[in-house]
């Protein structure tokens, strides 16, 4: 699928015979206005009656775009945030592609705010400015003396409501560079207290509409038995004890033989059938390694030269560590993770009079699933319509390119006669068990210090299963052999380090994996700060001091997180430690720099407990000051959480853990108060739904070995560490 | 047939024996406020009240009703403890995405109705069980707080 790129973020009006005013791009990529919505793909509609509606084409899963790009059209158009609304865009891929990924439409990466800010804004501001010139030629005054606010045409001494003209606006053409207002002008851009989250109300009072809440006329639901294995195949099914029970409506493997479909009619009796149906698997081309045995691997590959080089002459740099007065010597150990949102995986095909089907889902990648049923079921583009509604979280696993759920749900409707809606239901042990995990990956450091504790030279191997490669990804995030997700926050780290080589190896698949909230920052980062605490200590040098002289600001990376660094330093009032033990740590990820210190009870003799965490991120202008705390707040959570206490592992190629008795999330009282300072900043928005996870688990790591406690290598930490 | 008590309405259902509550009030009755998030007791977010009492609806079985008064997010806005704790959520923007809070709220609103004014520790201990994916923990302790606020005013 090719798509026109369109850099500057040209808009376009439209308008119709209902008096309806859309701004958004042409299908010549510019920007447009009319009253017409099939002339243009709209980021903003406004009703005759004056009702804004902005546009959506992030879904939302927690993070906010729902609220953020909402703001950008209120601030240029001249409403408030009580006088708009949204809804989320269509699945349109020439349209809604994400300027950050080309040729999709798609959420992820933490570039939602970051790829939408100039399109939203200049949407609002054409809608703005063909309704100030449709007031000025009617009024005979000059459209320059006139302004929007709080939904109101004002100047000239007259005023009237939007509505008044939104007919007549939807006949101009759109301004080709509309004035975007500057940020003296802005009412709620980066203003705190001004905007509340716009799916506050609905989420609740229990009206908000997840795919896992589809309740279609006469739907059947699909659960499937999944192999055990990955790579396992269906040898045969005995459906006989499923027979005859209500609601069962029939079994058959899928067409590709990875598990068999169980239908019924409620999601109950789906899943009582499935317990009751007994499949025999082959599993002659089933993975059959165990976790310990692909962490042996790992650990073994690391040890090794690396296959690839991303960074610097490893042999060289060896040398150089070798001959050095010091040497810090660390292995470390990241086990698979699953991202197990709150809402198991679940989407719904309904078939349309015209033959098409319609996807409800909370897409995250619209323009793969799109593609994906459109191969399935043998339909043209044009009549797979999809709609996306409320997803419950995701941390990565909605978005990926193998559509991995919309695709079964494709092949189970495709068992049927395509008469009924099919819903498909995961239920948590689906979920836990059923792959896509963050891969396993090692690290090896090895840091030479001269004989004052200076480093000399940072020997640092990685090993894991590369994300990217054999993907449709791979062109985009793989060079000269490199994923970049897997070497990402090391080989591009801001620290000034003399002499640092970066090695890759990637070992054999052994589960299908994915990217993980954060993705390579999940575990690099944890090892950078983990290695620059072992140096600090062993140096005798304060952590704080070390960092802030490795960012010596020769670059405005380095100077960014120097300054996150110092303000949560002052927060966490850093220079008078008393007795209380404090964890530093700091990342650069997806633009942004957030900085953290974890202050935890325990370690020594008694249970750890983590009783406060301080922020500081610097993610460019801040849209929504209280949204980026909220995203901060809950990437520390995930990152901790995950750090104590969670790893998939595998028997024989079988995993372990089932549902959230094994896998258990964090609770509410394993973490104290959180405290975020959002920094002032006039750079272009940045990511803040990952960039909170990467600092969590080495800040906490630090603490704890500050605290008298072990230093973690290998996680989860529970292995070694007691949690209160 | 059978008849179940529901947010102050007698409903029919024709759910069998050993069905979980959960799945009666959203396949059968199409409430799709309560949530499923586990099925094993383990989340909360399918957290109803029976008889004002918070309760895991995916452990609870339609046979086992008789006579009880089931109450589900739809419904607690008519509570005036709900209505606060509502109004807590709004004003500090406790939600992300959403899925797990039916359930924190109807956990918060049953520790509120027997203890107006929790400690961080009390609501720690009762909202152990309502796990948030988002970790909007603190968030969740802070709107229970201000909840109690609202209520004693
Ligand atoms: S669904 Fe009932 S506790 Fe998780
Ligand atoms: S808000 Fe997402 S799981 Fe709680």
């Amino acid at each position: 699928m090719t798509v026109r790129m369109n850099r500057r973020g040209f808009i376009a009006t439209a308008a119709a015979a209902a008096a309806v005013l859309y701004v958004g791009i042409s299908p010549n990529g510019a920007l447009a206005a009319s009253g017409d919505a099939t002339a243009l793909n709209p980021f903003v509609r406004i009703d005759a009656d004056g009702r804004v509606t902005a546009i959506i084409k992030h879904f939302e899963m927690g993070q906010g775009p729902s609220t953020g790009l909402t703001t950008l059209i209120a601030e240029e158009l001249g409403v408030t945030m009580d006088q708009i609304g949204f809804e989320f865009a269509p699945s349109d891929p020439q349209v809604y592609n994400n300027l950050a990924f080309g040729p999709m439409q798609g959420t992820g990466g933490s570039t939602a705010m970051a790829n939408s800010f100039m399109q939203y804004r200049n949407a609002g501001a054409a809608a703005r400015q063909v309704l100030i010139e449709a007031a000025a030629a009617e009024w005979d005054v000059d459209a320059a003396g006139l302004d929007i606010v709080d939904g109101r045409i004002t100047g000239g001494g007259k005023s009237a409501p939007i509505a008044d003209f939104v007919a007549a606006a939807a006949a101009l053409p759109a301004p080709a560079e509309p004035r975007l207002r500057g940020p003296d002008e802005w009412r709620l851009i980066g203003k705190e207290g001004t905007v509340k989250r716009k799916d506050t109300p609905a989420k609740i009072d229990g009206t908000a509409q997840f795919a896992m809440d589809m309740q279609l006329d006469d739907q059947l639901v699909v659960v499937i038995v999944h192999a055990p294995r990955m790579g396992a195949t269906v040898a045969s099914v005995d459906t006989s004890a499923a027979d005859g029970m209500s609601g069962f409506a029939m079994a058959k493997p899928l067409p590709d033989n990875s598990g068999v479909a169980v239908f019924a009619d409620t999601t109950w009796q789906a899943i009582r059938a499935r317990d009751a149906i007994t499949v025999e698997w082959d599993n002659s081309a089933a993975e059959m390694r165990s976790s310990d045995q692909i962490r042996d691997e790992l650990i073994a590959a690391v040890s090794d030269t690396s296959t690839w080089a991303p960074k610097g002459d490893q042999a060289q740099v060896a040398a150089a560590v070798e001959g050095a007065a010091k040497v810090i010597d660390r292995t470390f150990y990241f086990p698979l993770l699953a991202h197990a949102p709150m809402e198991p995986l679940t989407c719904t095909i309904e078939p349309t009079d015209n033959g098409g089907v319609i996807l409800h889902d909370g897409a995250q990648f619209p323009t793969f699933g799109h593609m994906t049923l459109s191969q399935v079921l043998d339909l043209p583009m044009e009549k797979i319509a999809i709609r996306t509604v409320m997803a419950g979280g995701s941390f990565g696993r909605r978005a990926n390119a193998t559509s991995d759920y919309n695709r079964e749900c494709a092949m189970a409707f495709a068992l049927t006669d395509r008469s009924r809606p099919v819903k498909l239901v995961w239920t948590r042990e689906d979920d836990i068990k059923g792959g896509y995990y963050r891969p396993a990956f090692a690290h090896r450091v090895r840091v030479g210090l001269n004989d004052r504790g200076g480093i000399i030279g940072w020997d640092h191997r990685i090993a894991g299963q590369s994300i990217m490669k054999g993907t449709s990804m791979e062109q985009m995030a793989v060079h000269d052999g490199v994923d970049h997700s897997s070497v990402e926050g090391v080989a591009d780290t801001p620290y000034a380090v003399p002499s640092m080589s970066v090695g890759l190896s990637d070992v054999e698949k052994a589960t299908s994996v994915l990217w993980w909230r954060s993705v390579g920052h999940s575990h690099t980062a944890y090892v950078m700060e983990s290695m620059i605490d072992m140096v600090a200590q062993e140096s005798g040098a304060d952590p704080l001091a070390l960092r802030l002289s490795m960012l010596p600001g020769e670059t405005p990376a380095q100077t960014r997180m120097a300054s996150v660094l110092k303000a949560v330093a002052d927060m966490a009032d850093w220079s008078n430690t008393g007795d209380r033990a404090l964890g530093l740590a700091v990342h650069h990820s997806f633009g942004s720099f957030v900085a953290q210190v974890a202050q935890v009870s325990g370690g020594k003799d008694a249970p750890v407990r983590i009783e406060k965490v301080f922020a500081a991120v610097d993610c460019g202008i801040a849209v929504n000051p209280d949204v980026i705390r909220a995203q901060i707040e809950g990437g520390i959570g995930f990152g901790m959480g995950h750090a104590m206490r969670n790893q998939i592992t595998l028997t024989e190629g079988e995993v372990d853990q089932f549902n959230f008795p094994d896998y258990e999330p964090l609770r509410i009282s394993d973490i104290g108060a959180i405290e975020v300072q959002v920094m002032a900043s006039a750079e272009a928005p940045s990511g803040v739904g990952e960039p909170g996870v990467p600092p969590a688990g080495p800040a906490l790591a630090n603490a704890i070995a500050r605290a008298g406690g072990p230093r973690v290598t290998e996680l989860p930490m529970m292995t070694q560490v007691d949690f209160a | 047939m059978r008849e179940l008590r529901l947010n102050g309405k007698t409903v029919k259902v024709e759910a069998e024996n050993g069905t979980p509550l959960l799945w009666v009030i959203r396949d059968e009755l199409k409430l799709t406020g309560t949530k499923f998030g586990c099925g094993v007791a383990a989340c909360g977010a399918c957290t109803v009240h029976l008889d004002g009492e918070p309760t895991r609806s995916c452990q609870t079985y339609v046979e086992d009703l008789d006579g009880v008064e089931i109450t589900t997010i739809e419904a607690i806005s008519g509570d005036q403890v709900g209505a606060a704790v509502q109004q807590a959520w709004t004003e500090l923007d406790v939600v992300q995405c959403g899925y797990c809070q039916s359930g924190q709220i109807m956990s918060a609103v049953g520790l509120l109705t027997s203890n107006p004014s929790p400690t961080a520790e009390e609501i720690d201990t009762h909202m152990w069980g309502n796990a948030c994916r988002c970790a909007t923990y603190q968030r969740i302790r802070a709107g229970v707080q201000r909840a109690a606020e609202i209520l004693e005013a």
